[in-house]
């Protein structure tokens, strides 16, 4: 599914973000980016979603080498991967319902069907009864389980999570490691950069140090 | 079709929600495009309705030969029939001197004046209508008549609908220039507008981009806001003119009675209305273009 190929980022003027990074993730597999704050698990999903491009190597997400590709293929790409992003990103303008439709209207989605479909991944992370509201109406761990519901809600075969669980509280971080788990039970490749790993017991760790891949 | 039909009504509505979510400001907005339009084309409908005047007094420029006091009866029938034998000379109408006279006597004015002569003083005169009424055709065919035995004065009434063109030709040239100027002012506005649409919505912008959304899904909102603007303040115009024009229809009516035509003046016509709409959404949408391709990729 994901195959870094000696794969570096080097912000100018000179930093290493990632050096010389290799690893391959399968079909359906679990994966935790984990190590320090600044370690480079950030730049490492941005790469895979092609939001940041690679220095040197190659990033193939299904066999397809995203560091090349022209500014013209990058949406086709980004509606392939769902993302669960650091600062969630959420629309502050827009409710909970509006918030996830956006990736349906996006591809053109046929309405009622959409609609449907927001439903239900409202209804995966349990905000079905929240629908209506405006994302400042939400706590923490609603508005993180907003941003997963967006983010699956084109049931891509591949999810990105940056820090899911940063702060929140231990039952809210718990619970959200759970919905992670259930998509990954359903065949969703999932790839977390978290420092919080024993959330997540049984999944293989990429322990990233410096910008470099602990063996 | 439908998903993509779906998608511009999506961004349509889009651009509504963000021009209602700002009404005192989009009132605004709409106010200045309104009135920067309002001026060229408050001077199109004014030159609409000078040019329909000028339509229904009688513009057919006519020459006038008169023959000298002394010339006879007999002389005026040769000239006559070397007029009516002349290919570039349509009609040849004959005024008797006694017909003349007559004439000018029925006016209450002149007829004191008249009768304080001891000869008629008007000679026998022809109105002559021209094949070809070009000024120059005109002014040639003038030339050649002078040459005439007998002929004393030939004289050329087409002078008032050349001065009549030329002003008419000065209001379209001025009406062109406040039209490109305000249009340019317009596709500014636009362009500023849009700018700060762009920075309100940066957050929107970037993660949109992140979901997955085109270049063209993400500019369509912002494209139909500059279209909705250009609308907008379009119908504002055109407002502005209806109402300048019902407004000056009664003293401009009073005005050119004193110089013997009607003149009722009449609101923009529906073509120049439709004209004037689609002009101005048209540049409201130009100028969303371009400040689009300056300000998206940098966000």
């Amino acid at each position: 599914m994901i195959r870094f190929d000696r794969v570096s980022k080097r912000y100018p003027p000179g930093v290493d973000a990632l050096s010389d990074i290799s690893f391959e993730v399968a079909e359906r597999e679990m994966v935790l980016v984990s190590g320090h704050s600044g370690a480079g698990k950030s730049t490492l999903l941005k790469l895979i979603a092609a939001v940041e491009k690679s220095t040197g190597g190659a990033v193939l997400v299904g066999g397809q080498n995203v560091s090349g590709l022209a500014r013209a293929a990058l949406p086709y790409l980004r509606r392939r991967i769902g993302m669960v992003f650091q600062d969630q990103k959420l629309l502050f303008d827009r409710n909970a319902f509006e918030n996830v439709m956006l990736p349906l209207s996006i591809t053109g989605f046929p309405r009622r069907e959409a609609a449907q479909r927001v439903r239900a991944a409202l209804d995966k992370v349990g905000l079905s009864s929240r629908e209506k509201a405006l994302p400042v109406m939400l706590s923490g761990g609603e508005q993180q389980r907003l941003a997963i519901a967006r983010a699956v809600v084109g049931r891509p075969k591949l999810l990105l999570a940056d820090e899911p669980t940063a702060h929140l509280d231990a039952d809210t971080a718990a619970d959200v490691a759970r919905i992670f788990k259930e998509f990954n039970h359903v065949g969703v490749t999932v790839l977390i950069a978290t420092y919080a790993g024993d959330l997540f017991p049984g999944a293989r760790r990429l322990q990233l140090e410096h910008g470099k891949l602990l063996p | 079709m439908t998903a993509w039909l779906a998608q511009h009504g999506d961004a349509v509505r889009l651009a509504m929600r963000r021009l209602a979510s700002a009404p005192v400001n989009s009132l605004l907005y709409l106010l200045a495009i309104g009135v920067a339009l309002a001026l060229p084309a408050g001077g199109q409908m004014l030159l609409a309705n000078a040019l329909s005047l000028a339509g229904t007094t009688s513009a057919v420029p006519h020459i006038s030969v008169f023959m000298a006091a002394n010339a006879d009866r007999g002389m005026a029938a040769e000239i006559e029939s070397r007029l009516k034998k002349r290919g570039d000379i349509k009609r040849v109408q004959f005024l008797p001197r006694e017909e003349t006279l007559a004439r000018m006597k029925a006016n209450p004015g002149l007829r004191d004046v008249i009768e304080a002569l001891a000869a008629n003083p008007f000679p026998d005169a022809f109105v002559l209508a021209v094949a070809d009424e070009r000024p120059e055709a005109m002014e040639r065919l003038a030339v050649e008549l002078r040459q005439l035995p007998r002929v004393e004065h030939v004289q050329l009434d087409s002078a008032w609908v050349r001065r009549l063109d030329a002003l008419l030709q000065l209001g379209r040239t001025a009406v062109l220039v406040l039209g490109v100027l305000l249009s340019a002012g317009l596709i500014a506005i636009s362009f500023s507008i849009i700018r700060m649409q762009v920075l309100t919505h940066r957050t929107e912008i970037e993660v949109s981009g992140l979901l997955g959304a085109t270049d063209g899904f993400i500019r369509r909102p912002f494209l139909y806001y500059g279209l909705l603007l250009g609308l907008g303040g379009g119908i504002v115009a055109w407002l502005l003119v209806g109402a300048a024009a019902l407004w000056l229809r009664a003293p401009l009516g009073e005005l050119v009675r004193l110089y013997d035509l009607t003149l009722v003046l009449q609101t923009p016509g529906t073509r120049d209305s439709a004209l004037l709409l689609a002009f101005a959404a048209g540049l409201g949408w130009l100028g969303a273009i371009i400040s689009l391709q300056q300000h998206l990729r940098k966000s």
